[in-house]
């Protein structure tokens, strides 16, 4: 039903917030290790710890003022080019709560909801790179798609050469597929693919995929071009849900 | 009676969204399709089609899949165990774990059979291994139901 017809919508949102208590308690052991993890360490443990957060901090530090020179100088470039700005995004930082139980829903649950201003089609991130999109919000949780789902496909760019194409899921966790990529097109084992932005769902620039193995068969109309995601969909449990500038789109076609 | 069925649905659904690693994903038994199997083969009388069609929908909604995506091989499997809980009863209890393997198969297929529909399609029948585990969780279920059965002095 609740892939034809929108009608059922509210009522499945409000229905969705009956399975939380589940979710909530298979999340128990998560929760007794963290807190088990923070509160009995050892003093020399903090203070190693300290030390090397410390570390990273003056590393990034010192990488974002480097970027901050980048930053104005592209923005100088564009200005020249009278092309619009890049606006910096705004995120909500979100814990996973719960993965959908069956092997071929790539389904997760973020303790994240219409409350703090979650919408549907809203990208979702982890440090390493873009996961998903939200499909579905309850007043506290929302679901998310990952992008490996069967359903899923993005438009994405070669960082190389700016090549456009769509990774598209195929059920498997660690790969995408690229599809409609001819075999003449410039693509090379190990390109990087960014999210190109098109199609108006995520923001342009956003680390997607590695190029793993690419094959070309003289019998089939394309090459096969298999991906790896740059998210750790299956490790990450700090994520980020994106606010982009442009207004959330209206509904999300299929489910 | 009716409050142990209840409970025990509330177990099977907390066992069925413990979270496992991504290779052992195929190697969940489906407790809630054994506990339908269990219900309407030991306690007909107060547990027929409609609940378990209910039970269905629940394990879509925990599922995060279109609403009656399981419902339909649930209801399935309950109307064939229904129809022969007469027999079946009566048999071993390895005999009666081939049927387990059997029926929860026959479920699988009817929810992979609707994943194909939106593309989500699985190219081997690894999907049976956990029909294969669900049959051999049947024996632990029986004995474990009986000693609560006979705890709480619901025998018949």
């Amino acid at each position: 039903m609740g892939r034809y017809t929108h009608w059922l919508d509210p009522v499945r949102s409000k229905l969705d917030m009956l399975t939380i208590p589940f979710y909530w308690v298979t999340n128990v052991p998560n929760r007794v290790s963290d807190w088990v993890n923070t509160h009995w360490v050892s003093r020399d443990q903090l203070q190693q710890e300290n030390r090397l957060l410390r570390n990273k901090i003056r590393v990034q530090e010192s990488r974002l003022q480097k970027m901050a020179a980048l930053t104005a100088e592209n923005l100088r470039l564009r200005q020249l080019m009278n092309s619009s700005e890049i606006v910096q995004d705004r995120v909500l930082i979100a814990e996973m709560v719960g993965v959908s139980p069956d092997p071929l829903v790539h389904k997760v649950i973020v303790n994240k909801g219409s409350r703090d201003g979650v919408y549907v089609g809203q990208p979702l991130l982890d440090a390493y790179g873009l996961m998903g999109q939200v499909v579905s919000v309850s007043d506290f949780t929302s679901q998310v798609l990952l992008i490996t789902d069967n359903t899923h496909a993005i438009p994405v760019q070669v960082t190389r050469n700016n090549v456009r194409t769509v990774a598209e899921g195929i059920g498997d966790l660690y790969r995408l597929q690229l599809r409609y990529v001819s075999s003449t097109v410039d693509i090379k084992e190990g390109d990087i693919l960014v999210s190109s932005g098109l199609g108006g769902r995520f923001p342009i620039g956003y680390p997607v995929a590695q190029v793993e193995t690419i094959s070309y068969d003289p019998g089939e109309p394309f090459a096969e071009v298999i991906a790896r995601p740059a998210a750790q969909l299956d490790r990450s449990r700090h994520v980020l849900l994106v606010f982009s500038e442009s207004p959330p789109p209206a509904r999300i076609e299929g489910r | 009676m009716r409050s142990l069925i209840g409970m025990s649905f509330v177990c099977a659904f907390v066992l069925m969204v413990v979270p496992i690693s991504y290779q052992w994903r195929w190697c969940r038994p489906e407790f809630v399709a054994l506990l339908i199997i269990y219900w309407t083969l030991y306690a007909p009388q107060n547990f027929g089609l409609v609940a378990a069609w209910g039970v269905g929908l629940c394990q879509d909604l925990l599922e995060l899949v279109p609403l009656g995506f399981n419902g339909l091989g649930i209801l399935v499997i309950a109307y064939i165990v229904y129809m022969v809980h007469q027999r079946i009863r009566n048999y071993m209890i390895w005999h009666q774990s081939l049927w387990v393997f059997v029926l929860v198969g026959v479920y699988l297929l009817f929810s992979n059979w609707l994943g194909s529909f939106v593309g989500r399609t699985v190219d081997r029948p690894v999907f049976l291994l956990s029909a294969v585990l669900s049959a051999l969780c049947w024996p632990f279920l029986v004995v474990l139901m009986s000693r609560l059965a006979v705890r709480f002095r619901l025998v018949q």
